[in-house]
Order: structure tokens, then C-alpha cells, then sequence
């Protein structure tokens, strides 16, 4: 591995143009998409909500279908820019080459990266919104702290972007991605809170919990969609960034060394 | 005039195994210059350092006066490339592809659109320019590629194997456009196995094996230094063995491949009025050309 692999990113404008690149492929599949970022969360919601939620007085002071929509929404966002920056970018770099045809032109890995995960976070951003205004149709949420609902997922999306290229750049086929999904996204929707509180874990399975960056998602996700402040808002915040930030890093290295075989 | 693309002493390794050794290289300004050898000669490895798309191990390359890969990013402003491997986009059409890659070299939409209608001309694709890529030949991805790199207006344009699985029409009209793109004075830097290709459409070529350049000049100053004037093609199931007796009387270098024999030879005569009577042997005689000496240069044996 080369020095050279470690620089810091140099950040640019660059980027833009290809995010503009899959917004318009998305774009023709528009339709299929918002429905295929609605169904599986919606059908969660609506079938455990209100099958499972029938047999439990309340949770967490609220209904439990309001109280799974603040999960959902989490986890929601987090597998649409999972699948984003694991398949996508995956198909891009590898099977399409659209990043080679990239970075012929005058653009650089460090823009195709950003782009990458600026691009799976809009994805969750898109998720989470339709899935918000399901929320809001049902009535499941009426304060208007459910607003800030809306930065939260794209800080989702940038979290599970950043963290899943490391996984792309590591991939040597699509079969790959099944170790991250079995292993580290079905444990995250199952001990992060979204079904059920934390605290309801034995210690060992919390303490875990507590360093996964979902379940610093749905501590604040739980309370803005009652309308309540989130205690210690800045360090769930911190977390979820830093997450980002070091997935970004870690993966672009990754993506410099392979691309220079 | 500096030189458009320049390496001195070029030197890649990828896990102990030299891929580009030592490369010297100078590309001046209207050449179509030509890069032939066999697969694994370090033909790609070499665009890629010239591009600054990998760091060299050694040596110093410049790009239209700009060091590479240090300010490789600026260089390429200018620079188009057609990849050996069809990258254009699947999900758009052929106007879409143009449009989406100008923005790359930060060129504004009205910029772009301007130029799809002459760049789709230059590709035979007028007709094509709502179709989607899938939807397209060989022949028309290639072209479409080729539209592609010069979305930007480069000086310098960059070909890896250009013509390679393109059918005798399609590689015809690729042949036709790059010849009209040297007449523009852009340079050319392509990479090639056919040698009618380079010897039809380069200037200069340079036959590169084991990542060193083994020999470099106009095709004809390369057959000139490398190999006799005149071959004799011998064919047939005894052809080894009258190799064997006969072809170092006759002439001044041959090899035997399987049931052929080439006699290299200055004067033909006397060996054509000799195998003239040999009844059991067919013969072809022919003017040396590129694929002799690239078959001298770079041996007969199999690359894989």
C-alpha cells in the first residue's frame, strides 16, 4: 500500500455532476423505486403495529405502532443506503465501469467516493421521506419536532453509506455482501431498539447495542416524533458522524488501493 | 515544441512482477502514434501511467506539459480516452451518455447540447440519438465511445485497442474517423494487436514486450531495420523437412510453424524458381510487413 493511499480526502464540487449522473438514472425508474422504499417498511409498520401491537398496552409511553414508526423510519433509512452504497456503488465500479469512465475525465476517486455516499444518502432521504408522510397520514405522529425527522434519516443515509463502501471496496463479488447483511445489518434492526426498547436486552447485548450507530439513530428519532427534546442529542449526533467520517476515510483508502492494481 | 505526451525511465511493478521497465517515450503534436505488442506486454499499464490514473514506482511522465500524475487532473481537461472495455452508460441513450459525461469536464448543458448534433454526426449515429446503449451494435458502442472521448474537444485522445471484436465494416469506419481526427491535428495514442490497423493509421509505433519498448519508428523504417524485404510462405505436410534441407541454402533467416516454414529472404528468385518444382509444397510470396516483425521481435509463442 502506497503513502500516497492515506492522504486526506480532497473534497470538491466535482462531485455533483455525478450525483446529477444517478439522479437521473434513478429517475427513470422512479415509480417502481418510491414504491419498492414504501412497501417493506410500510408493511412492517402496518402488520406488527397493529397485529402485535393489539397485545401491548403501550411502549415507551405511546401506542406501539407509533412507537415502531420511529424505528422503522431508522432502519428504514439505514437499509435503503445500505443497499445503495453496497449494490450500486458495487455495479458502478465493478460491473458497469462507470467509474472508470469517471475518472478518465478530469474527476478523482475522492469525488466519485463523496458522491457515492452523497447519493446513498439521498436515497435514505427519499425512503425516509415517504415513509415520514405515511407516518404523518396515519396519524402516528402530529408534532412538528417530527420535522427534524428529515435531517436525521440523511445523517442516517450518510452514516450506512460511508460504513457500507468499506464493504464495497473490500467486495469481490455481490455474494459478499450477504456476510454484511446477516452479520451486521439484521443484528442492528434487532437490538437497536426499533421493535423494542434497548433496555429490555441483558446487559451484555446493551452494551453492544449501545456502540452500533442505530441505536444512536432511534434515541433520537424515539423522541422528536413524540415532540420531545432527545437527551444527550449532541453525543447520539457525534456518534452517527463519526461513524461517517471514518467510514468515508477508511473506504475511500480501500477504493484508492484497489484501483491502483 | 515540447512533446504532447513524454516519459522518461517509466517503471511499474504490481507484486514483484515488472509490468512497464524503463519506458522512454516521446509523442509530438498531430502524431497518431501506435503501441503494439503482445497481451501482458504492459500495453494498458502504459496508458494508465501516461493518463496519471496510477502512480509510476520511477521515471517522470508529462501530459501536454503537465507533470503526471502530480497534476494529472488538469491535464486531462484536454484529453479524451476510449477504454479497451465499453463503459458507456446502460440506463441512458446515446445523447444522454454525451451530456452526462460533458459535465464531468465541468462543461455547462448548452455548452454540451451544442456539440451532441456534430459529434453524432462524426459517429454515424444521428439516427441513434434517442436509442438506449443496449440497443446498439459493437460497432455503434464503439463509435458512441468514441463520440464520448471527444465530448470535450481534446487535443490528445487515447485508444485502447479501439478496434478490438469490431467487425471488417465497423473497424473500416473507426479507421476512417481516426485518420479524420489526425487531419484535425489532434494526437493519437492508440494501443493495438492488428497490424494493418497500425500500420494503416500510425505515424509512429513502437513495439513494446515484457514492458520495454523493443523497437520504435514509421512502419516502414521498422520493417526496413528489423527483417528482410521478401517472404516465401511454404506450406505443407513435408514443408518441416524440406526446411530442414533446403530453406538456409535459399534463404538468409526462416521459422517453422507447425506445417508452415517463412523464408526471409532479400531476393526471392531462386528460391521461388526451387520450390516451383517441389510439387509435394504450395508457397506464398509476399512483401515483408508489421506482423513479421512483430512475430521477430516478440517471438512466436503463445502469451496467455
Amino acid at each position: 500500500m502506497s503513502m500516497s493511499h492515506f492522504v486526506l480526502p480532497h473534497l470538491t464540487l466535482r462531485f455533483f455532476p455525478i450525483w446529477r449522473r444517478h439522479w437521473l438514472v434513478w429517475r427513470k425508474v422512479a415509480v417502481p423505486a418510491i414504491l419498492g422504499h414504501l412497501a417493506d417498511p410500510v408493511i412492517y409498520m402496518l402488520g406488527l403495529g397493529y397485529g402485535l401491537g393489539s397485545l401491548l398496552p403501550e411502549m415507551g409511553g405511546t401506542s406501539y405502532i407509533a412507537f415502531l414508526a420511529a424505528g422503522t423510519l431508522c432502519y428504514s433509512s439505514m437499509n435503503s443506503a445500505s443497499f445503495e452504497s453496497l449494490y450500486g456503488a458495487f455495479a458502478r465500479m465493478h460491473e458497469q465501469r462507470t467509474w472508470e469512465a469517471i475518472m478518465n475525465t478530469p474527476v478523482t476517486l475522492d469525488d466519485i467516493v463523496l458522491s457515492e455516499i452523497l447519493w446513498s444518502a439521498t436515497k435514505s432521504l427519499m425512503s425516509g421521506v415517504a415513509v415520514l408522510i405515511v407516518i404523518w397520514i396515519l396519524g402516528l405522529s402530529d408534532s412538528l419536532m417530527s420535522l427534524w425527522m428529515i435531517p436525521l434519516v440523511l445523517l442516517i443515509g450518510l452514516t450506512f453509506a460511508a460504513v457500507g463502501l468499506i464493504m464495497t471496496a473490500l467486495a469481490p463479488a455481490y455474494d459478499f455482501f450477504m456476510y454484511y447483511f446477516t452479520l451486521v445489518i439484521t443484528p442492528m434492526m434487532l437490538l437497536c431498539g426499533v421493535f423494542f426498547p434497548v433496555s429490555q436486552l441483558p446487559e451484555a447485548l446493551q452494551a453492544l447495542a449501545a456502540a452500533l450507530p442505530l441505536t444512536h439513530a432511534v434515541d433520537l428519532a424515539r423522541p422528536l416524533m413524540k415532540g420531545e427534546v432527545p437527551a444527550q442529542a449532541v453525543f447520539h449526533v457525534g456518534v452517527l458522524l463519526t461513524y461517517a467520517l471514518v467510514g468515508f476515510y477508511i473506504s475511500l483508502v480501500l477504493f484508492r488501493r484497489r484501483l491502483s492494481r | 515544441m515540447n512533446p504532447v505526451i513524454q516519459a522518461k525511465g517509466l517503471q511499474k511493478s504490481y507484486g514483484g512482477h515488472c509490468v512497464v521497465d524503463g519506458l522512454d517515450l516521446s509523442i509530438h503534436k498531430g502524431e497518431c502514434f501506435g503501441l503494439l505488442g503482445p497481451n501482458g506486454a504492459g500495453k494498458t499499464t502504459t496508458l494508465r501511467l501516461l493518463l496519471g490514473l496510477i502512480e509510476p514506482d520511477a521515471g517522470s511522465a508529462t501530459l501536454l506539459d503537465l507533470p503526471v500524475p502530480q497534476a494529472a487532473r488538469e491535464a486531462r481537461i484536454k484529453v479524451g480516452v476510449v477504454p479497451q472495455m465499453d463503459n458507456l452508460d446502460p440506463d441512458f441513450t446515446v445523447a444522454e451518455n454525451l451530456l452526462v459525461y460533458g459535465r464531468y469536464f465541468g462543461m455547462r448543458d448548452s455548452e454540451i447540447e451544442a456539440r451532441i448534433p456534430d459529434l453524432l454526426e462524426f459517429a454515424s449515429l444521428t439516427s441513434k440519438r434517442d436509442a438506449k446503449v443496449p440497443t446498439l451494435s459493437g460497432g455503434m458502442k464503439r463509435r458512441l465511445t468514441l463520440a464520448r472521448a471527444l465530448v470535450n474537444d481534446p487535443d490528445v485522445v487515447f485508444l485502447d485497442e479501439p478496434t478490438t471484436g469490431l467487425d471488417p465494416q465497423a473497424r473500416h469506419l473507426i479507421w476512417q474517423r481516426l485518420n479524420a481526427l489526425t487531419q484535425q491535428g489532434k494526437t493519437l495514442l492508440l494501443t493495438t494487436h492488428f497490424m494493418d490497423e497500425a500500420e494503416r493509421l500510425c505515424h509512429r509505433l513502437a513495439v513494446m514486450d515484457n514492458g520495454k519498448l523493443i523497437s520504435q519508428g514509421s512502419p516502414r523504417h521498422l520493417i526496413e531495420q528489423n527483417i528482410e524485404p521478401q517472404v516465401v510462405e511454404v506450406f505443407g505436410e513435408t514443408a518441416a523437412q524440406w526446411a530442414n534441407q533446403h530453406a538456409a541454402t535459399f534463404s538468409q533467416r526462416h521459422e517453422v510453424s507447425g506445417e508452415s516454414v517463412f523464408c526471409y529472404v532479400q531476393d526471392a528468385q531462386q528460391l521461388v524458381a526451387h520450390l516451383q518444382s517441389q510439387s509435394a509444397l504450395r508457397y506464398l510470396h509476399r512483401p515483408a510487413n508489421l506482423e513479421d516483425v512483430f512475430l521477430k521481435l516478440t517471438g512466436r509463442e503463445m502469451r496467455e
